[in-house]
């Protein structure tokens, strides 16, 4: 039987208990469970795991598995800077903006003439808090799926900002509190309210400080960030807070006045799940590519192969075919299923 | 179109009463006639477009969406409604957005063959949120949190008319309601309505204090069982037949045995019951209990099986109308007289008169309340004989007074987070009962639910408690400890196979909460099967 000069994708990327393994060179892409050597491709808890031995990321990435997981980030954290390719015992490496959160990258593996893009999480809007995502050439896209439903349309982040200051100016006697992710989210829609021209402190919730300090050491202005915490509930009145989503509606958000619950997140396109979490005030804010986008994106990277990997991965699938792209789903572990973490 | 999609959205997400009437309030004043009125048939269920219904939406999408990818979302999304606005792909063309009037002529006027060209066009031409309404004006079912009661509140407060004004000519107006803007805008009158077949708000009675009881003139009222039914009106006039609920939504439909025999011109005030032939042979009828009136009450549609199964009674308390003559202003004594001779007259199938119980002095009153164990007797009513009949529940003529509810000692098993101002609350309780021969023994199965009963401290009690001592997490509900006694107060418990525990209370709340005592000293299942008291 004859072996073909140009391996194919599946010939030296396989699926294993900890996730995506590239055989010749050693490593994992994001994997679930502490290994040898890891790429990760950004800063997400189901993404970047502690504990790897050794750790090869952006900088930004690297400096945000630090903040949150301290000594347990990883043995030894080798920083690779976007678009400086290196070589891993055969295989190429490089890493190329993602467009997701900061420090977010794709790694564009190649070996023997190969090239697989693993994508990790990406969006295509614009974002003032990360650089924008590129499209790789590529044989085979690893692509997600978190919104990989065809009624995930994300409208523009501008428009349901306007929304929130809205709500903001017809409720003067009350709260806003809006549940944002720590890591990306909190920290573009604080730059988005600040590009329409709000200039009020914004208050946090003790959980989104650290990495919203982390942003602004790596250049982001964020404005001024106030701590929610020992001040009387009437200084809140007519004021944004941010929090993580699990506080909006709970004990926490009882020190403030009248709180009306707000959530920024690609889930609150659907109103029963927005309901569901007693979410007031929906603002359709996400990170990730929305159904149009995924779309778009398969076709664009002119790839042989797509693989799928997390999210509604028999719906992209589905698309990929009825657009005559090979595709299939690899079923990972440890990925949060609903994408909770930063949707 | 866009005002109405908007108002809609906001409704939806707007948990507070005041909130929603805020909402429309705003929205009647600001919006044209006819539009509003249209919005406001749409939020009271009177709209109905026989020519588009889900199937034509259904249709209209599974030609331009991939079935497949179209099932997926359908399931995820869980409402053909809001599946359809978010997955459908424009596109474009020459159409602007409708207007909410332009839509109901259109589908008034539509057949069958054309509607689906209509809805398809205007689909193109509308964003997600406006392509929702309109979606929900064919589906139906907007689950906005409005009622029609809410949504004349809102109308009365808009334009500072009394809402019973607006409650008694109500059934007698068509969408799109001009007459009743007109009217209420200042350009016009009252609309006059002749037909005596309208809902006529009910007279409430208020719950008995001790003090009033001290008070109580013996002579001076006159004493009935409370019925444990749901309060009709039953309005006949002209071959109009209606039986409206107490809030003034028509049951008709659903009790057609009930309408059949309405073959009079009359207005009557009654308890709706289940009821069957008394067993030893007497003329009389034995009165279900609440349970079997609540198997008609669940459904749309009416089998001849459940026509069979639980067929429906009305024991009348008041006449209000005979043919035209209105009765109300006249004294309750009066009215009886009058109410007694119609019955003696009409003689109506599935019909008797609710007794009039005789006591002398008000102490005997709290041995007939005690006495009346039967499980369709809630406890008596009292009523002033020199009375008229007025809307509402003024304070005085009427009473109620319930007898004591029972008690039983449950442990506290799972909690639910509450909604709108208590969404950060742990606040709806299921509460269980040991299956044992002692109480301690064999397992807790749950016997109920309740969400109120309980002052703010003690919910914040409560809450902390339960966070405290949770178990297990599902979604909103936690599994607690079985450890907390909660003492629940109910009306009564019958049978139910609904229910894992093979019984279901009526109106469970909390008594008290037993902080102090033991949960292995809490009751047993059998206890409160012993409390089930047949027809
Ligand atoms: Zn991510
Ligand atoms: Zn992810």
């Amino acid at each position: 039987m004859a072996i073909s000069p140009t391996p194919r994708g599946e010939d030296w990327i396989r699926v294993t208990e900890a996730g995506l393994f590239v055989e010749p060179g050693g490593f994992h892409v994001d994997p679930a469970r502490p290994v040898d050597r890891a790429v990760i491709t950004h800063g997400h808890a189901d993404h970047a795991r502690p504990n790897h031995r050794a750790v090869l990321a952006t900088p930004e990435t690297l400096a945000i598995m630090r903040a949150r997981y301290g000594d347990a980030a990883g043995g030894t954290l080798e920083p690779l800077p976007y678009r400086r390719p290196i070589t891993l015992d055969g295989v190429t490496v490089e890493l190329v903006p993602a467009g997701h959160v900061l420090g977010s990258a794709q790694a564009v593996l190649t070996w023997r003439g190969c090239r697989v893009t693993v994508s990790g999480d990406y969006k295509r809007r614009s974002d003032p808090t990360c650089a924008p995502f590129e499209v790789v050439p590529s044989d085979v896209f690893v692509t997600e799926a978190t919104f990989g439903l065809p009624v995930f349309h994300h409208p523009p982040a501008e428009a349901e900002i306007g929304k929130l200051l809205q709500a903001r100016a017809r409720n003067p006697d009350r709260a806003i509190v809006l549940g944002v992710y720590a890591l990306g989210k909190a920290q573009r829609v604080i730059a988005l309210l600040r590009a329409a021209g709000y200039d009020r402190p914004l208050f946090l919730h003790g959980a989104l400080l650290a990495l919203c300090e982390l942003y602004r050491e790596h250049g982001v202005n964020l404005g001024e960030l106030v701590p929610a915490t020992g001040r009387p509930k009437a200084d809140f009145q007519g004021q944004i807070v941010l929090a993580p989503p699990s506080a909006i509606a709970d004990r926490w958000a009882r020190r403030l006045p009248d709180p009306m619950a707000a959530a920024a997140s690609g889930w609150m396109r659907v109103r029963q799940r927005a309901k569901q979490r007693g979410v007031e005030l929906p603002l359709i804010i996400s990170d990730h590519a929305d159904w149009d986008e995924l779309v778009a994106t398969i076709q664009e990277v002119e790839a042989a192969e797509i693989w799928v990997t997390h999210g509604r991965e028999e719906a992209l699938v589905r698309q990929a075919e009825l657009l005559g792209l090979a595709a299939r789903a690899l079923r990972l572990v440890g990925r949060d299923e609903d994408g909770e973490d930063a949707a | 179109m866009k005002a109405f999609a908007q108002l809609m959205e906001a409704l939806v997400f707007t948990p507070q009463r005041n909130g929603k009437l805020r909402l429309l309030v705003d929205y009647f004043t600001a919006e044209p006639d006819p539009d509003r009125g249209w919005a406001l048939a749409a939020l009271t269920g009177g709209l109905s477009f026989p020519a588009a219904k889900a199937g034509l939406v259904r249709g209209l999408v599974e030609q331009r969406v991939d079935p497949l990818l179209f099932r997926w979302s359908y399931d995820y999304v869980g409402d053909l409604a809001e599946t359809v606005s978010l997955i459908w792909p424009p596109r474009p063309g020459p159409d602007r957005p409708p207007e909410l009037s332009e839509v109901v002529d259109a589908l008034a006027d539509a057949s069958r063959s054309t509607a689906p060209g209509l809805v398809e066009r205007w689909l193109d031409a509308l964003g997600p949120p406006e392509r929702f309404a309109l979606l929900k004006l064919i589906t139906g079912g907007f689950r906005v949190g409005v009622s029609a009661r809410l949504a004349k509140t809102a109308l009365a407060q808009a334009f500072d008319q009394d809402l019973g004004e607006i409650e008694e000519i109500w059934h007698g107006l068509t969408p799109p309601f001009t007459e009743l803007f007109d009217w209420l805008t200042g350009g016009a009158g009252r609309p006059v309505i002749d037909d005596r077949a309208v809902f006529r708000p009910l007279m409430l009675a208020n719950p008995l204090e001790d003090a009033d009881l001290d008070r109580l003139d013996p002579a001076a009222y006159r004493a009935e069982w409370k019925w444990d039914g749901i309060r009709v009106q039953l309005a006949a006039s002209g071959g109009e037949r209606r039986i409206y609920s107490r809030t003034g939504d028509d049951l008709s439909s659903v009790f057609p045995d009930i309408a059949e025999a309405m073959g009079f011109d009359a207005v009557l005030d009654g308890e709706l019951l289940v009821a069957r032939p008394a067993e030893d042979g007497d003329a009389g009828v034995t009165v279900a209990p609440f349970n079997d009136l609540q198997q008609r009450l669940n459904r749309k549609t009416v089998s001849a099986k459940m026509l069979r199964d639980f067929p429906a009674w009305v024991r009348l308390y008041d006449l209000l109308f005979d043919r035209s003559d209105d009765l109300r202003p006249l004294s309750f004594d009066r009215r009886r007289q009058h109410l007694e001779a119609w019955f003696d007259r009409v003689r109506p199938a599935r019909m008797d008169l609710s007794a009039l119980v005789p006591f002398d002095r008000t102490e005997d009153l709290h041995g007939l309340r005690d006495g009346a164990r039967a499980a369709a007797i809630e406890g008596l009513m009292l009523k002033r004989g020199d009375s008229p009949y007025l809307a509402g529940r003024p304070k005085g003529p009427w009473f109620k007074w319930k007898r004591d509810p029972l008690i039983l000692d449950t442990v506290l098993l799972y909690a639910q987070r509450g909604h709108g101002k208590r969404s950060s609350f742990y606040s709806d309780f299921t509460f269980g009962a040991w299956t044992g021969d002692r109480a301690g023994e064999g397992e807790l199965v749950p016997v109920g639910k309740a969400y109120f009963g309980f002052t703010d401290e003690e919910l914040a009690r409560l809450d902390t408690w339960i966070r405290a001592n949770t178990k297990d997490r599902f979604g909103p509900v936690r599994a607690v400890t079985p450890a907390l006694v909660l003492e629940v107060a109910f009306d009564s418990v019958h049978r139910s196979t609904r229910h894992k525990s093979g019984v279901a209370m009526r109106f469970p709340r909390i008594h008290r909460i037993r902080w102090d005592k033991p949960a292995e000293e809490a009751d047993r299942l059998a206890t409160l099967e012993a409390m089930i008291v047949l027809g």
